[in-house]
Order: structure tokens, then C-alpha cells, then sequence
């Protein structure tokens, strides 16, 4: 493939525009589309895949198997679209090779859809957005072309207007009006501060300088997160040509790309695309026969969570050890080796393109007052439809929740959201309403983060939770300044014996002293947030702090030292599975006789009363 | 492996070519530990020493960089690598309990490797699976909605392969 002028890429599009109506239209071809991202091959997806191969095979059938990224129904991965002319295309979860076999004799050959792994929903419904169903609660805007496209393909995001947007900065903008446009959208960072990307985009091209930068950061560190990984997985082109906009609009020729390199798949699926980028053209020099030249290059991360911190990330890549330095300057004006350098999250690149293709006017009409456009979740925890979703901005947790995550799992009693990892807060249920924005979001203490979105039930407990993102603060400080690394150690330490009950009152004021200091006095956000957990959940859960230290009790029944499992004698019938089920055979008892749990010995697994029929272990 | 003067080099001919292309770049040291430790597991004594020569970089430097981040390793891991998610969602569906009954099965605590070498268990932050929480990963090989149950018999897949 040679390098691509203006002319041939527009050609090219319509080619395979005309070509994917055609196969539409006809209603020939039998496709089978397999989401082959991180979590569906570690459901098995690669297995499903061979499955349809023998499958169709032996039944002679013509039919094409292709991959695709992440479909957002993380919960019933491998999921699998089916496409045969004269039926809807319909969306498959669980599909197993037992499914595989099913689906291609009653779905492929008889015509009739399975219904016991078929979403209820056409698949135009639930991944893609050029239906006009008002009820729904999702819109597809950074996920466009997840799990629609395959993600190795640079022809299939061409011909979904891909690089459209390139071509007109390239040939049509000048850069202030590039810049004019992502102002009048409204375009906030989505890496969690909100900061107007113009504005960074602005000041960066005002400055005079020999070189500059562009970076990506996909350094995702949010443990429970993974919307980043899915993009770049599922739709990678799409951050390559917004960092390219990027490097026309501001004057610079060189792009990095920061990942973390527990993301393996997203990274082959990055540099694939870059090889195809410059194959076509799109990147390297003279790109699309234009004056204009720019390259990307990846930089691996390596498991540190304050490299995502936008100046601890450059000092990595330029492969010093990652420690933030005081801002101001800020890398817009003094940022890459020195060089100005404007640097966004994953997300907010992938919005660019179609914000530059379809028009501010367009993507300012989704959202709220303040905030434009949607927001990608990584929804987990106690939800029953765990999985990555897109909403517009002003959406509530409640839709969220309820409408598209399903529920609580095994209709437990909702108990909170939390959202911004551990440098976030907790939403209760007395906001479940609240149209969630950058500004309303913080106005109850937590804050829109990056997109993690963490589902709490009766049985967590916040002072365990709280505890735990402490512990993940304090091993990943990088203990540069003395509020994070000494306060952050002085406050796990307290919330540690909190959680054992012998935590006093004195210490839960003294908790609040330090959160503050740490917040106010802290070099760098990992630290300044590092807090917010314990504001937030001694905020709205001071009851449940009061109660372990009180009454040395643990009311959700989590933490460990203040649980005990005891066998009421009246209920035990003597059946045994308790004593066979216990790891460290505690239990002991004839068949048909009360038994006992010997105290010193039990780790409070809770085996035993999971296993129990009778209601006969008390948990307390 | 190649042997000059005498001295046996740690470095392969493959990573020393790595280092060839990467030499130029700047901010390079980072992507040439991965080189390294793709090939043995961790970073080796020597192979550090070698990479400081051939980059020009100081040995401290190089420990600075390596002992910064949680990725590096200094010591040998076991054959067979355990890695336990301890992310937010996984923790809250039972994570902290696949490691205890790992650390059971196994004898040895986090971060050891086991007396034979077979076995190593680490607990690490997020692998993005969250959907299929709680999620650990054998030599790479992702094992979702595992509770302890599995555990032995997952580890038994691996005993002696
Ligand atoms: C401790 C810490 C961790 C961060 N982690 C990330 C991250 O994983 N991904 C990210 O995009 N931004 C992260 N940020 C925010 C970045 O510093 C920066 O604001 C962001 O990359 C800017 O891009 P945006 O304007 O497009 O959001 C983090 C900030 C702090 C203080
Ligand atoms: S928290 Fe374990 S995979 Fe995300």
C-alpha cells in the first residue's frame, strides 16, 4: 500500500463505504463478529472463534468470522454478533462452543434466534448509536467504533469517516479556528481534572519554540478501571488521528503515547496501527501530501500510579524515575524535555475527531450546562451488568444503575458508588439523582475521575474500603513530599485499627487533622487526593467508623478482627459440610452431633456459612 | 548467549541490537529494562550492569529507575508465575481471599518464590477484567469468577509442567 494523497483517501473511503452498504443491502453474507479485547479472550473468546470456524466449516457453510473490540458487556463475555440476511443482527453472550454450535444450526441455518444466549435487544440497540431509540440511556461517541470495527483494520475506521477530520484540519482549518471549534464544544479533560482542552491546546500554540510535543496519556491507573485500555484496544486509529490534529494545530512533529505495560494487547493493537498510519501515509512525512509531518512513538509505563500524573509521566519518558514536579510552569508552555507539550487522556483524544467531523454545534448539544459530550464508565463491583458504558453528561447514577447496569447483584441493598478510585469520594444513595458533571460531582465530595465506577452493596464495608485505597496511596507514593508519605502511612495505620477495634475517638479526629494537612499540603495530586476517601466516607458513613470503634462491631461483617462465626447449637443438625468445607479444618463434630468452630484456629473465611442449609452459623 | 574475552555476557545478541535501534533515543533506559526483563523474568546483576555500559548510563541510575517501579524485578520468579488481582473490584469480590488460600496451598507468603522455584504469588492492581472479578492470571493466562475452591485445581494445571 503506498502513501495515500488527499484524493486517494477519499476515493478509498467511498470505496469501502459503498462496499459495506452493498453487503448490507444484498443481504449475502453471513458475519459473525467476535469481541476479542482483554476480557473477552480471558473469557475464552479465542476458543468461541475456532469454535464458528469448525463449526461453519463443517456444516459448508460461506460465512465470514472477524474480530472486534470491546462491546461493553463485560459480564457475559465472550459475546459474539451474528449477522444473517433477513434477521436483525443480533448480540450473543456466554457463547461457549456449545453456544457456537447452537447458534449456527438454529440461528445461522434455521433462522430462528437462540434464546438462551441472545440479548433481548437487536444489536444496533446496544452497540452502536444510529438507531433514534430515545430510551436509551447510552450514547456512543468515544466507544463509536468499539466493537463495531475491527480494531486491525485502518480500512474499516477510514470508511466509518475515519481520518475525515485529519483531512479537513490538514487542508480546510487554520489552527485558531481548530482551536475555536474544540472551545465552542466544550471539551473538558477527561482524565479526571476537567481542564478545557483548548485552552491547554492554546497556550501551547502560543508559545515559540524549536519543538514540540504531543502526548497521550493511557497510563490508566485507577485499579478498576479500564476504559483507556478498551479504546486503545478496540479503536485505536482514533487517538492517533486526534494526536495528529493536535500536532498540526499547536506546531509539533512528534507524538508519544504513554501505556502501561500490563495493557500487552493495547499496545500491539496501537503499534499495528501505527504501521498502517504510516503505510497510507496518515503519519510520517508530507502526510497525505500536505507540508505538514508527524510521527508517534510508544513509551511503556511500568506499574507506577503516579506516572499517571501528567509530570511525573514526562520524567518517565524520559526515562527517569517518575516523580512530579511543582506546577507552574505547566507542560503546556514548559513540558517534554523542556519543550511545550499539550498532553490529554485517551478519552478526550478520542472525542476530538468526531468533534472536528460533525461539529461543535453538534457535540455542545449533548451534555449539561457545564459539561459537554458523554463519559465512558468502567462499571464493576456488586452490579449485575458489569461492563463498559457511555452516557451523555447529566445522565443520574440511578439510570446508571438501575436501568443500564441491571441492578445490585443478588438483589442486595445498594449502598454506594464510588467514582475517582482512590483520589475519589462515595455516592450515596441520597444522590442517586444527581445529573452527574464535573461541578455536581464535586459538590458531594467526589469527583468524575476517570471513569472508574465502583458499585458498593450492604455487605462492604467503608471502613475496610477506605482503607484499602489507602493502602494503595501510600504503596504508591512516591515519597518525595512528607504530608503524602508520612500522612498517608499515619492514616492507614489509624485506619487500620479502626478496623481491628482498637481504634478510639481521638484517632478519628486525628484522621481528619491529617486528611486535611495531606490535602492542602501536598506536592502533588496523588497525595492532595489521596484523602478524599476518608472526607467522603466519614462524611456520609460516620456511623459506621463510630460503630467499629464504639462497639468493636462491624455491621456490613467484613472486617475480619471484628468477626466471629459461632454454630447455634438448636439449628445444627450435624450434617457435616461445614466441617468438610472448612480450608483449615477448624470444625469438628460427629455426623449427626452439634459441632463447633475452634475459635483460635477459624480465619473467618465464611465457607462454612455459605455452606450451611440450616441457617445454623452465626455470623456476628 | 555470547562470550567475549572470556566473560560470559548476559545480554542475548537480540537485546543488544534492541539497544542498537534505541541507543539514539532519548529516555530510552526504560524500554530497554523491559527488553530485559522480557528475556529473563527480572533484571539480572549483570544484565544491569551490562545495559549501563553499553547505554552509558550510571549503575545508580539505572537502580534508581529500576527500584522505582512496582513493573522491574531484581529477583527471579517462579517457574510458573501466580498474580492475583488485588483492584478495586476484584478486592471487593474476594480478591484478598484467593491469596490466602494461595499463600495456604503453596506455603509461602507475597512476593517469595516457593522452595522448589515451581511457584511465585503476587498480587497486582487491575488487569482489566473487572467484569469477571475476582481475576488472577497463571504465567499470564487469565482465570476469571475464580472463588477458592479452584484454586488448588488451577494450581495443580501447572504443578510440574
Ligand atoms: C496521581 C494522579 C494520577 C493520574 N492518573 C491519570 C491517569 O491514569 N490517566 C489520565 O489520563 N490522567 C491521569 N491524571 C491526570 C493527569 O495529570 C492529567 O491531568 C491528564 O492527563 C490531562 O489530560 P486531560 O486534560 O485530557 O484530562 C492523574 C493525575 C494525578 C494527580
Ligand atoms: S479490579 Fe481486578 S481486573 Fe480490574
Amino acid at each position: 500500500m503506498a502513501k495515500k494523497t488527499r484524493e486517494e483517501l477519499r476515493n478509498l473511503r467511498e470505496v469501502k463505504k459503498t462496499g459495506i452498504a452493498q453487503r448490507n443491502s444484498s443481504g449475502e453474507s453471513i458475519r459473525i463478529i467476535v469481541g476479542t479485547g482483554t476480557c473477552g479472550i480471558a473469557a475464552g473468546a479465542m476458543n468461541t472463534l475456532d469454535a464458528f470456524q469448525d463449526e461453519l466449516e463443517s456444516h459448508g457453510i460461506n460465512g465470514e468470522i472477524t474480530q472486534t473490540g470491546c462491546m461493553g458487556l463485560c459480564f457475559s463475555e465472550p459475546t459474539v454478533e451474528v449477522a444473517v440476511p433477513g434477521m436483525p443482527n443480533t448480540i450473543y453472550g456466554n457463547v461457549d462452543g456449545k453456544a457456537a454450535h447452537r447458534i449456527v444450526k438454529e440461528h445461522i441455518i434455521n433462522k430462528v434466534a437462540v434464546g438462551d444466549y441472545a440479548f433481548e435487544k437487536p444489536a444496533a440497540d446496544i452497540i452502536t448509536d444510529e438507531t433514534d431509540d430515545t430510551t436509551k440511556k447510552q450514547k456512543r461517541i468515544v466507544l463509536r467504533n468499539c466493537g463495531v470495527i475491527n480494531p486491525e483494520s485502518i480500512d474499516e475506521y477510514i470508511a466509518r469517516d475515519g481520518y475525515a477530520a485529519l483531512e479537513k484540519v490538514i487542508f480546510e482549518m487554520t489552527a485558531d479556528e481548530v482551536i475555536e471549534e474544540l472551545s465552542n464544544a466544550g471539551l473538558r479533560g477527561r482524565g479526571g481534572a476537567g481542564f478545557p482542552t483548548s485552552l491547554k491546546w492554546k497556550f501551547t500554540k502560543n508559545v515559540e519554540s524549536d519543538q514540540k510535543f504531543i502526548v497521550c496519556n493511557a497510563d490508566e491507573g485507577d485499579p478498576g478501571a479500564y476504559m483507556d485500555r478498551s479504546t486503545c484496544e478496540g479503536d485505536p486509529h482514533s487517538v492517533l488521528e486526534a494526536m495528529t490534529i493536535a500536532g498540526k494545530t499547536v506546531g509539533a512533529n512528534q507524538g508519544y503515547i504513554y501505556i502501561r505495560a500490563e495493557y500487552p494487547l493495547a499496545i500491539d493493537r496501537l503499534n499495528n496501527a501505527i504501521d498502517q498510519a504510516r503505510e497510507y501515509g496518515l503519519l510520517g512525512k508530507k502526510i497525505l501530501g500536505s507540508d505538514f509531518s508527524f510521527d508517534i512513538e510508544l513509551r511503556l509505563g511500568a506499574g507506577a500510579f503516579v506516572c499517571g500524573e501528567e509530570t511525573a509521566l514526562l520524567a518517565s519518558i524520559e526515562g527517569k524515575r517518575g516523580m512530579p514536579i511543582p506546577r507552574p510552569p505547566f507542560p503546556a508552555v514548559k513540558g517534554l524535555w523542556g519543550k511545550p507539550t499539550v498532553i490529554n487522556n485517551v478519552e478526550t483524544w478520542a472525542n476530538i475527531p468526531m468533534i472536528i467531523h460533525k461539529g461543535s454545534a453538534w457535540f455542545s448539544s449533548i451534555g449539561t450546562e457545564t459539561t459537554k459530550g458523554t463519559k465512558v464508565f468502567a462499571l464493576t463491583g456488586k452490579i449485575n451488568n458489569s461492563g463498559l458504558i457511555e452516557v451523555p453528561m447529566g445522565t443520574t447514577l440511578r439510570e446508571i444503575i438501575y436501568d443500564i447496569g441491571g441492578g445490585i447483584k443478588g438483589g442486595k441493598k445498594f449502598k454506594a458508588a464510588q467514582t475517582g478510585g482512590p483520589s475519589g469520594g462515595v455516592i450515596t444513595e441520597e444522590f442517586l439523582d444527581i445529573p452527574i458533571d464535573y461541578e455536581s460531582l464535586q459538590s458531594i465530595g467526589s469527583m468524575m475521575g476517570s471513569g472508574g465506577m465502583i458499585v458498593m452493596d450492604e455487605d462492604d464495608c467503608m471502613v475496610d474500603v477506605t482503607k484499602f485505597y489507602l493502602e494503595f496511596s501510600v504503596d504508591e507514593s512516591c515519597g518525595k513530599c512528607a504530608p503524602c508519605r508520612i500522612g498517608g502511612r499515619t492514616c492507614y495505620n489509624i485506619l487500620d485499627k479502626i478496623s481491628k477495634g482498637q481504634g478510639s475517638l481521638e484517632d478519628l479526629d486525628q484522621l481528619k487533622v491529617l486528611a486535611q494537612a495531606m490535602r492542602k499540603a501536598s506536592l502533588c495530586g496523588l497525595g492532595q487526593t489521596a484523602p478524599n476517601p476518608i472526607m467522603s466516607t466519614i462524611n456520609y458513613f460516620e456511623e459506621e467508623y463510630l460503630a467499629h470503634i464504639n462497639n468493636k462491631k462491624c455491621p456490613a461483617g467484613k472486617c475480619k478482627d471484628l468477626l466471629s462465626y459461632t454454630i447455634v447449637e438448636d439449628l445444627c443438625v450435624g450434617c457435616t459440610a461445614c466441617a468438610r468445607v472448612c480450608p483449615v479444618n477448624c470444625i469438628s463434630g460427629e455426623v449427626k452431633e452439634v459441632h463447633a468452630i475452634d475459635q483460635s484456629q477459624c480465619i473467618k473465611c465464611g465457607q462454612c456459612f455459605d455452606k450451611c442449609k440450616f441457617d445454623a452459623i452465626l455470623k456476628g | 548467549m555470547t562470550t567475549i574475552a572470556g566473560k560470559e555476557k548476559m545480554l542475548t545478541p537480540e537485546i543488544e541490537a534492541f539497544i542498537e535501534k534505541w541507543k539514539g533515543k532519548p529516555g530510552n533506559l526504560i524500554m530497554v529494562l523491559h527488553r530485559v526483563q522480557e528475556e529473563f523474568g527480572y533484571v539480572p546483576r549483570d544484565a544491569a550492569f551490562e545495559v549501563a555500559e553499553a547505554l552509558g548510563i550510571p549503575v545508580a541510575k539505572i537502580y534508581g529507575v529500576i527500584t522505582f517501579y512496582h513493573f522491574f524485578k531484581l529477583s527471579k520468579p517462579g517457574r510458573n508465575q501466580i498474580a492475583v488481582c488485588m483492584g478495586t473490584a476484584c478486592y471487593l469480590n474476594g480478591g484478598q481471599d484467593l491469596i490466602d488460600e494461595c499463600e495456604r496451598i503453596l506455603g509461602v507468603g507475597l512476593n517469595t518464590v516457593t522452595e522448589d522455584g515451581e511457584f511465585s504469588i503476587e498480587a497486582v492492581r487491575c488487569i482489566g477484567c473487572c467484569g469477571l472479578a475476582p481475576v488472577l492470571t497463571l504465567n499470564g493466562e487469565v482465570f476469571g469468577k475464580v472463588n477458592t475452591k479452584q484454586m488448588r485445581r488451577i494450581i495443580q494445571q501447572f504443578e510440574g509442567k
